[in-house]
């Protein structure tokens, strides 16, 4: 009989199976994490890790670190990890999800991270009601740090930056984020527990694993804030840090369910995936499909050394920034290299407006153009301004009756042309711009018409401006070819 | 008959290098089945022991214990049947508690 009575003992509670084996951040005790004894990360760790088990997605679990004590959860989960930049945890988790939808995405914060400089990313994450598992850890001060004030800090609790404990008057009051979270329409699962006693911790088992299946049945965004044990900075022994977060923590946090949505809430369609680089032509309309025809698209036989540097400047409203773009733009289509960079003040129509454009046959190291080849100046002003940015041997198209005297150089060549005016006799003021383009491109002979009319058909659009810029760039050539004759 | 041991329900078994004498299984366990060492292990710590017997491996000294294999619990086996029906009653236990 006493055979059959005697019987084996199999284990029931082990080593969950998502942490890894051995631990490498120190040479010794590799299977010991790196938190003081009775900490209630390594608590709530070991839930984390064991809900991953029961639900056997360790295989498809990211897990999203933060700044704070448990900066190293990448030693310890034997799953994704990624490292988030202190508060961002959440919403890294959200382009982790977004990039992965067929993953499990676990945000990991302590209440520094998640209440002070990451108030903005849960609140939004939480919001957006984003598919992912938020582990919330309120030690109610910054830990890792040595013991500042959270804004989850106790009236009257005592920390290095409240030394005579926290007061409403001067540091407010502390921030309820589960309560708060749970007024927005986007969650569907927020609940608060502690790890005081045990009933606690078998409560808080359950609300992590419910945490982490609502995302599994894809129904949305879940939080679980734990009250947590910091035996070290509370300077309490682990067991009465354990009855502080039962016996005082709890007053000014209570535990319970602040939201549950998830039986009424159907499965969240997922978001559509991001589009792949190769359609983003399409999606901005410039794809080859939807631009006009009359794309040269070939590359021009420029000297190698090609480096032409164009300051344009006026009022707003004079199509300066215009201009610049559809030089750029024509560059572009020439296969060259181009930068555009408009600079202009808040007023959009009135006030100065100018623009930088660089076209080459080398890569761009900067967009910004400080001594132009060319300089547009579509009013007296802009030439006073930038006359002497010019380098020797450049150009100055000048908008202008009279070049003026006091903006003389005897190292550039000037042209002086009424551009609107001449626009004006073409059939509307606003094409001064493409006058003084025209011209530009007559002197710097770059690029080929049809680069031109290209990136005029793309940019302008109207078919009626089209035809009247292209008179204008026409005039403004013709404007050069005039005045070399006359030499 | 009255000669059978009744062996306990549960067994546990504690590393001692893993275990930093925190206590809080002490604390947790319902029979006061766990005990601190007098003496310290590599880190110098107390460790914890397990006093020999009463243990019922309801498995809470494991969920408290913020090591992740420092404390493992052992419950006794028995036939496969009737492990069957008690899984199933464990899930139903989960689930009116839920
Ligand atoms: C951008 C940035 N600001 C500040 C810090 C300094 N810092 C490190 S941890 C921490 C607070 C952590 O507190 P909590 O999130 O509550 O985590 P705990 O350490 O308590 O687990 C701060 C302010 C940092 N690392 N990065
Ligand atoms: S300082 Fe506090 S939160 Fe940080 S590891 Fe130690 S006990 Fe844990
Ligand atoms: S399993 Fe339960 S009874 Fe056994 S030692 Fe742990 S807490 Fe005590
Ligand atoms: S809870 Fe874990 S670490 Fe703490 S004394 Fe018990 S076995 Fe050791």
């Amino acid at each position: 009989m006493p055979s059959e009575t005697m019987c084996e003992y199999e284990v029931v509670h082990g080593r969950p199976k998502a942490f890894y084996e051995r631990f490498e951040r120190k040479e010794d005790l590799q299977h010991q994490t790196h938190y003081c004894p009775g900490c209630g990360h390594g608590i709530i760790h070991k839930m984390l890790a064991r809900a991953i088990d029961e639900l056997g997605i360790q295989d498809k679990t990211i897990l999203v670190g933060p700044v704070g004590c448990s900066v190293f959860t990448y030693y310890y989960f034997d799953v994704g990890n990624i490292q988030a930049a202190h508060g961002r945890a959440s919403a890294v988790a959200t382009a982790a999800k977004r990039a992965q939808p067929g993953s499990v995405v676990i945000s990991y914060q302590g209440d520094g991270d998640l209440s002070a400089i990451g108030s903005a990313e849960i609140l939004h994450a939480a919001n957006r009601g984003e598919n992912i598992t938020v582990i919330f850890v309120n030690n109610a001060i910054y830990s890792m740090t040595g013991g500042q004030a959270a804004p989850t800090t106790l009236l009257g609790q005592k920390s290095t930056t409240t030394p005579l404990g926290r007061h409403a008057v001067t540091e407010g009051y502390p921030l309820h984020m589960s309560e708060l979270l749970a007024t927005l329409q986007g969650p569907v699962y927020i609940e608060r527990v502690g790890l005081g006693d045990n009933k606690q911790i078998v409560q808080a088992t359950r609300a992590v694993k419910r945490a982490l299946e609502n995302q599994v049945r894809g129904l949305g965004f879940s939080l679980v804030e734990v009250l947590s044990p910091c035996p070290t900075i509370w300077k309490l022994p682990p067991v009465e840090a354990q009855r502080w977060v039962r016996d005082v923590m709890e007053k000014t946090y209570p535990l319970g369910v602040f939201c549950d949505r998830t039986k009424e809430a159907a499965p969240r369609p997922e978001p559509a995936p991001a589009p792949g680089l190769d359609e983003i032509p399409r999606i901005l309309g410039v794809d080859d499909e939807s631009l006009p025809a009359g794309n040269a698209h070939r590359m021009v036989e420029t000297a190698a050394n090609l480096d032409l540097r164009v300051r344009v400047a006026g009022f707003g409203g004079q199509g300066v920034l215009l201009l610049g773009e559809v030089l750029a733009e024509a560059g572009l289509d020439a296969g060259l290299e181009v930068s555009w960079l408009p600079s202009y003040g808040p007023e959009i129509r009135s006030g100065t407006s100018n623009c930088h454009v660089r076209l080459s046959r080398q890569v761009v190291d900067s967009p910004l153009v400080t001594q132009p080849t060319v300089l547009v100046a579509m009013n007296e002003p802009s030439l006073h301004k930038f006359y002497r940015s010019v380098t020797p041997g450049g150009w100055i198209l000048y908008n202008g009756e009279s070049y003026p005297q006091e903006c003389g150089r005897k190292d550039v060549r000037v042209m002086t042309r009424q551009f609107t005016h001449i626009a004006d006799e073409l059939g509307d003021p606003r094409a001064g711009n493409m006058v003084a383009l025209g011209a530009l491109l007559e002197i710097t002979g770059v690029l080929p018409d049809e680069s031109i009319d290209g990136a005029l058909r793309r940019l302008v659009k109207n078919p009626k401006w089209v035809e009247l810029d292209e008179r204008a760039l026409a005039r403004g050539r013709a404007l050069v070819k005039e005045s070399l004759a006359e030499v | 008959m009255s000669d059978i041991v009744k062996q306990d329900r549960g067994q546990l078994r504690i590393d001692e290098d893993e275990c930093k004498g925190c206590g809080l299984c002490v604390e947790a366990c319902p029979p006061k089945a766990i005990r601190l060492s007098e003496h310290l292990n590599h880190s110098g710590y107390r460790p914890a022991y397990y006093a020999g017997s009463g243990c019922t491996g309801c498995g809470i000294c494991f969920m408290t214990c913020p090591e992740p294999g420092a404390i493992t619990v052992l419950r006794l086996a028995r036939p496969a049947a009737a492990r069957q029906i008690d899984s199933k009653m464990q899930g139903a236990v989960a689930c009116a508690s839920n």
